[in-house]
C-alpha cells in the first residue's frame, strides 16, 4: 500500500495544506493564536522521549514557543508528539488516545522509530512507523533527534497551521465532527481491522505454501 | 520536625529559587547585553562559569555542535576540474555490511559491456527512518565516503528515505564541518597516494 | 589486574556437596554446574541457606536448537562478595517443556521466569503467577526459539545479501503478504476469531494476591489502572491495583509496552553491530551499557584495553551515573509533587555533562563510543579541561545546592520518610540491585564486590543508607553522585597518554566459542550481559540482566498497605527507564 492512502485519515487533505488558498485576515489572527499556544500532550514512549522532555526543561525551553503546557490528558491537547517506538502492544491505545483527541489536532513522528520503525523495525513486537494507524503531520528524523531538531519539527507544525484557512478546515465543515481511526486488535499479531478481509486469504496462502 | 520549624525548609528552597533568580539580572548587568545572540553568550552559557538563565533561543540562537556530532549520514563527493561531482564511494558495500540495523541499499554499476563492476554506486539509498545515527558506516568506510552530517534540521512534512542526490554533499562542506578529521584523512590519503607513486618511479 | 580467563575456575565444588547430581559444566569454554531439573529447588535452598549464595543474580533460557536441548541459567553471587556460581538445566526440547520453579527460594526469579516462560516457551511448575510478561497473552508462538521466525525474516545473521551489490530500496512491509509486519498462524482467520477478554488473566492474578480483609468491614475492593499513558510512570508502564479504599492491597506491573525485542535482534546482529543497539536499553546511561557489553566480549575474546582507555572509560560510565541520577533526582521529586523546578535544575547540570558526551561521542544520549579492546576515539582537544572544570569547580557547588533545596523540604521529607520500606532482607530476596538495595543497608556494589576494569585503584565509598524508604533512596543518589565526583577527579588526574585501542579497528571480530557473564554497576543496578558465542559472527544467546526490571520484581511487595498516591513516588525511588526493563 502506498504511504500516501496510509496517512488520509478517510477525508480529503484540505487543498490549504498544500498553501493554495488566498488566506484572510481572520485567518491570520486564528492561526497565530492557534500556532501560539499548541499544547502537545505528555506522552512519552522511548528513548526519544527524554531528548523531548530535554527541549521542554530550561536549555530549550519550549514555553517560548507556548507549548509548554503538556497536558497528561488528550482531551485538552493539541498535539501529538510520538516520541519513542511504537510497539503492536502499545499501538492500540495509542490510537485510542488519538481518537480522544479534540479536533483540531497534530500528531508529530519524532525519531526514526515513530516515523518509520527505526531500527527496531525487523523486531516482531515493532510497528513499522506510527503512521500505519494514525494521519502524521510532520515527521522529524534523526535517532534521537537533538532537542533543536525537535523544536524545528515543532516549528513545520506551527508553518502547518499558519497554512489553513478556517473557510476549507474540515473541522468548521459539514459533517461529522471527528474522524475515528479503528483501533487495531492484539490476536495471535496484531490486528488491523481495516485489513481483515485481506488476511484471511493470505494466512491461508501461507498454510497453502 | 517541631511545629515552628514547619516550612522552614521550604523556605530554604525557595532561597534558592530566587538566588538563580536574581542571578540571571546580574549577570545580564554584567555582560550588558552581549550575553544573546552572541556566540560567546552561548557559550558562556553552557560553560562551567554559566549562571542564571540557561536557555538558549533556538531557532535565533543556536548551540554549536562539536565536531564528532552525528546525525544522519551522507556521501561524500570531490569537485572535479569543471565542477562536475566525482564520488568518493566506489561501491565497496562495508559500509551496508556494518551497518546496524541494515539501512543502507547500494547498486553497484557494472559495466555494460564487460560485465565487471565500477566503482560507482549507481543508487544509493539510505532510510532515515531506520537509520540509528551510530556512526559506523563513516568509521568504516575505507575511501572517507560517507561521513555523519551535523545537519539536524530534517523535520518534513513525509518519509525520509534518502537516494543518492539527497545523500551527496561536497568534499568542500565535510571539511567546513569537521575540519580536524577532513585534515587528518587528507594527509593520510596524500601519503598513501605518495607511497603508491613512489614505487612506481623507483 | 589480570584479564579474567575466559574459562573461569568454578568457585568451589558443588560435585562434594551433592555427588552425583551436580556435575561441572564441560563444555569448552563454559563453566558452571549442571544439574538434573527434579534437583534444583533442593540445590537452590542449600545454596541460599548453607553455601551463603543468597543472591539470584539471573535467569535466562538458552535454545540449543542443533542439540535439540533448552538449557535455563542461573547465577548466584553472595552479596558478601567474590565470585559467582551458575547453575543450569537442561531438559529435552520437546513440548511441553518444563522445569521447577524456585520463586518460593529466590523470589526474584518471579518476573525472570515469567520471561523465560514468555520467550522460550519454558514453562515453571509451582510458578504462581506463571503469565506472559513481554508480550499479550494469546500471542503466538515463543519468539526467542531459534526456530521462530518473525515476519521480517530475511535471513539468520545480517548482514543480509539484499543491501549489497543489488540493493534496491523496498521497505520490509512490501515484502509480506499483510503489508505489515505481521505473521499469522496457517489459515487463521480474522473474521471468525472472537478476541478473549485481554485482562482476565491479570485481573484473575491480582485477585489471587488479594490480602484478606481482616477487619470484616466488608468494603468493596476497586481496581485501578495507572498507565501505560500517565505522566508519572517514567514511560509505557502500567499498573494494576486492587484498591480498599485508598490502600493497595494487591498489585501487578504490567509491562512490554516497549519491548523492542532487543535480544532477538542482538542474536542476529554481529557482536560490533550490538553496540550501539545497547545505547537504547537504558538509554539514560548509554555509555554504563557500552561497559558492560564490551566488557564481556572482552571476557570471551580475553583481551585488555590499554591505560587509557581505561581511564577514558571509568570516567565516562561515572560521568554517565552523574546524569542519570541527576535524572532520576528530578523525575523522583517531581513525583513527590515538586513539579518542574528541581528537573530544571538537575537537567542543566546533565545537559553540561551531555555537552562533554557530545564532544566525545558525538551524541549526547547514543554515545556508541566502547570499542572491543578499548574506545572508538581519543578525548577531543579540550576535553580534559573541560571535564576538570565542571567536575572540580562547578558540579560540587552546583550538587551541594540541589541537596540543600531538597534534603530539608517538608513536603520531601513527610513523602518520603518511611514509605514504600524495603528491609533488607527483602531486597536481597528479590534480588534488587543498586541504589534500591543499597539504600536498604547492603552495601553491594560490584565495583568492590568483583572489580572490574580498574575501579580497584581508585578511592571510593560503597554508599549505603540504612532505612530503605524513599527518603533514603533519594538520598543515596546524592550520596553517589558525589562518590563519582570523586572517581572522575581522581581518573582525569590519573589520566597517561598512550593508545586507546589495543587491537586495530576492526568491523569482524573473532570470538571463540564458550559462554561469559560480565557484569558492572550501572546507574540503576547490576547491569549484566550473559553472551554465548558458538564462534561465529553473531552471538549464539545474548541476554541482558536488566537492572530496572529485575528491580521491579520488589515494586509489588513495597507498595502493598500503601496509599494509592505513593505508588507513584515509590515507582519514582526505583528509578525504572523502560528501554531497559522492556528492552
Ligand atoms: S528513534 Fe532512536 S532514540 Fe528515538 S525511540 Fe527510536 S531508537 Fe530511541
Ligand atoms: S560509502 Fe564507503 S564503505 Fe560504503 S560503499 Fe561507498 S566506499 Fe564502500
Ligand atoms: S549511521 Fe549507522 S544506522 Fe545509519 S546508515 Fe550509518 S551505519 Fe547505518
Amino acid at each position: 500500500m502506498v504511504p500516501e492512502e496510509l496517512n488520509s485519515p478517510g477525508y480529503d487533505i484540505p487543498p490549504e495544506a498544500r498553501g493554495q488558498v488566498a488566506i484572510t485576515t481572520l485567518d491570520r489572527i486564528y492561526n497565530w493564536g492557534r500556532s501560539a499556544s499548541v499544547w502537545p500532550m505528555m506522552f512519552g514512549l522511548a528513548c526519544c522521549a527524554i531528548e523531548m522532555i530535554c527541549a521542554a526543561a530550561s536549555r530549550y525551553d519550549i514555553a517560548r514557543f507556548g507549548m509548554e503546557i503538556m497536558r497528561p490528558s488528550p482531551r485538552q491537547s493539541d498535539l501529538m508528539i510520538v516520541a519513542g517506538t511504537v510497539t503492536k502492544k502499545m499501538i492500540p491505545l495509542i490510537v485510542r488516545l488519538y481518537n480522544q483527541m479534540p479536533e483540531p489536532k497534530y500528531v508529530l513522528a519524532m525519531g526514526a522509530c515513530a516515523s518509520g520503525g527505526g531500527p527496531f523495525k525487523e523486531g516482531y513486537n515493532v510497528v513499522s512507523g506510527v503512521d500505519k494507524f494514525i494521519p502524521v503531520d510532520v515527521y522529524v528524523p534523526g535517532c534521537p533527534p537533538t532537542p533543536q531538531a525537535l523544536l524545528n519539527g515543532l516549528m513545520k507544525i506551527q508553518e502547518k497551521i499558519r497554512g489553513e484557512s478556517l473557510k476549507t478546515s474540515r473541522w468548521y465543515q459539514k459533517g461529522p465532527d471527528s474522524v475515528e481511526m479503528p483501533i487495531p486488535l492484539l490476536g495471535p499479531d496484531l490486528i488491523d481491522t481495516r485489513k481483515i478481509a485481506l488476511i484471511k486469504p493470505a494466512a491461508k496462502k501461507g498454510q497453502e505454501a | 520536625m517541631s511545629e515552628e520549624m514547619f516550612g522552614k525548609g521550604i523556605l530554604k528552597s525557595l532561597s534558592v529559587s530566587l538566588k538563580r533568580f536574581v542571578e540571571t539580572y546580574l549577570d545580564d548587568l554584567k555582560w550588558l547585553g552581549r550575553r544573546y545572540r552572541t556566540a560567546e553568550g552561548i557559550t558562556h552559557r553552557g560553560s562551567k562559569d554559566g549562571r542564571g538563565i540557561f536557555t538558549v533561543q533556538y531557532p535565533e540562537e543556536k548551540i554549536p555542535v562539536p565536531e564528532e556530532f552525528r546525525f544522519v549520514p551522507f556521501l561524500v563527493y570531490d569537485e572535479g576540474p569543471d565542477g562536475e561531482k566525482i564520488m568518493r564511494c566506489t561501491s565497496c558495500g562495508i559500509c551496508s555490511r556494518v551497518c546496524p540495523p541494515q539501512c543502507i541499499w547500494i547498486t553497484r554499476t557494472t559495466d555494460p559491456v564487460t560485465g565487471r563492476p565500477i566503482p560507482d554506486p549507481a543508487e544509493f539509498y539510505i532510510d532515515a527512518d531506520i537509520c540509528m545515527n551510530c556512526g559506523l558506516c563513516a568509521e568504516y568506510c575505507p575511501f572517507d565516503a560517507i561521513k555523519m552530517d551535523h545537519d539536524y534540521e530534517l523535520a518534513s512534512f513525509g518519509r525520509n528515505v534518502f537516494d543518492k542526490a539527497r545523500l551527496s554533499k561536497p568534499a568542500s562542506y565535510y571539511e567546513e564541518i569537521r575540519p580536524v578529521n577532513a585534515a587528518r584523512e587528507n594527509a593520510a590519503r596524500a601519503a598513501k597516494e605518495a607511497a603508491r607513486a613512489a614505487p612506481k618511479e623507483g | 589486574m589480570a584479564t579474567p580467563a575466559p574459562v573461569s575456575a568454578p568457585a568451589f565444588d558443588l560435585s562434594a556437596r551433592f555427588p552425583g547430581i551436580a556435575s561441572p559444566d564441560t563444555r569448552p569454554g563454559y563453566s558452571g554446574w549442571v544439574i538434573p531439573k527434579e534437583n534444583l529447588p533442593e540445590v537452590a535452598a542449600a545454596l541460599r541457606d548453607e553455601l551463603g549464595f543468597d543472591y539470584l543474580s539471573h535467569v535466562t533460557g538458552v535454545d540449543y536448537l542443533p542439540e535439540g536441548k533448552m538449557e535455563v541459567v542461573y547465577q548466584f553471587y553472595k552479596t558478601t562478595g567474590g565470585p559467582g556460581l551458575s547453575l543450569k538445566v537442561q531438559v529435552p526440547r520437546q513440548d511441553p517443556i518444563e522445569v521447577p520453579s524456585i520463586v518460593s527460594i529466590y523470589p526474584g526469579a518471579e518476573f525472570q521466569e515469567r520471561e523465560v516462560w514468555d520467550l522460550f516457551g519454558i514453562r515453571f511448575t509451582g510458578h504462581p503467577d506463571l503469565r506472559r510478561i513481554l508480550m499479550w497473552e494469546g500471542f503466538e508462538g515463543h519468539p526467542l526459539r531459534k526456530d521462530w521466525k518473525e515476519a521480517y525474516y530475511e535471513e539468520d545473521i545480517k548482514p543480509f545479501k539484499s543491501r549489497w551489490p543489488e540493493g534496491k530500496h523496498v521497505p520490509a512491509e512490501d515484502k509480506t503478504p499483510f503489508g505489515d509486519n505481521v505473521t499469522y498462524p496457517d489459515g487463521f482467520d480474522a473474521e471468525k476469531w472472537i478476541p478473549e477478554d485481554p485482562e482476565k488473566a491479570l485481573y484473575g492474578a491480582l485477585a489471587r494476591y488479594q490480602v484478606q480483609d481482616e477487619t470484616g468491614l466488608g468494603t468493596e475492593h476497586v481496581i485501578v489502572n495507572i498507565g501505560p499513558q500517565h505522566p508519572s510512570t517514567h514511560g509505557v508502564f502500567r499498573v494494576a491495583a486492587i484498591l480498599d479504599g485508598e490502600t493497595i492491597v494487591s498489585l501487578k506491573p504490567v509491562m512490554g509496552y516497549l519491548h523492542r525485542n532487543h535480544e532477538k535482534i542482538g542474536e542476529r546482529n554481529t557482536y560490533l553491530m550490538n553496540m550501539p543497539f545497547t545505547d537504547r536499553l537504558d538509554y539514560l546511561s548509554s555509555m554504563s551499557n557500552n561497559f558492560g557489553y564490551a566488557l564481556t566480549v572482552e571476557k570471551l575474546m580475553n583481551i585488555k584495553p590499554p591505560e587509557r582507555a581505561e581511564y577514558i572509560r571509568v570516567m565516562m560510565a561515572e560521568m554517565t551515573r552523574i546524569s542519570n541520577h541527576l535524572m532520576a533526582i528530578g523525575a523522583l521529586t517531581n513525583d513527590l509533587g515538586a513539579y518542574f523546578t528541581p528537573m530544571l535544575y538537575s537537567l542543566e547540570e546533565r545537559e553540561l555533562i551531555l555537552d562533554i558526551f557530545e564532544a566525545v561521542a558525538g551524541s549526547r544520549m547514543m554515545c556508541n563510543y566502547f570499542r572491543f579492546g578499548g574506545v572508538v576515539r581519543d578525548l577531543p582537544e579540550g576535553i580534559p579541561e573541560k571535564i576538570k572544570g565542571l567536575f572540580f569547580e562547578r558540579l560540587p557547588r552546583r550538587i551541594d545546592e540541589l541537596e540543600r533545596f531538597l534534603s530539608e523540604n517538608e513536603i520531601v521529607r513527610s513523602r518520603g520518610i518511611g514509605q514504600g520500606v524495603l528491609t533488607a532482607e527483602d531486597a536481597i530476596r528479590y534480588s534488587a540491585s543498586g541504589p534500591l538495595l543499597r539504600a536498604s543497608g547492603i552495601p553491594y556494589d560490584v565495583r568492590r564486590a568483583e572489580p572490574y576494569s580498574i575501579y580497584d585503584r581508585f578511592d571510593f565509598e560503597v554508599c549505603v543508607r540504612p532505612n530503605g524508604d524513599i527518603y533514603d533512596r533519594l538520598m543515596i543518589r546524592f550520596d553517589e553522585i558525589r562518590q563519582s565526583i570523586r572517581i572522575v577527579q581522581q581518573a582525569v588526574r590519573g589520566l597517561p597518554e598512550g593508545p586507546v585501542m589495543a587491537v586495530k579497528p576492526a568491523y569482524t571480530v573473532r570470538v571463540p566459542p564458550g559462554e561469559a557473564y560480565g557484569r558492572v554497576e550501572g546507574p540503576k543496578g547490576e547491569l549484566g550481559f550473559y553472551i554465548i558465542s558458538n564462534g561465529k559472527p553473531s552471538p549464539w544467546r545474548y541476554h541482558v540482566r536488566a537492572p530496572s526490571f529485575i528491580n521491579l520484581t520488589s515494586f509489588g511487595p513495597m507498595c502493598i498497605g500503601q496509599k494509592v498516591a505513593d505508588l507513584v513516588a515509590v515507582l519514582g525511588s526505583i528509578d525504572i527507564v523502560l528501554g531497559e526493563v522492556d528492552r
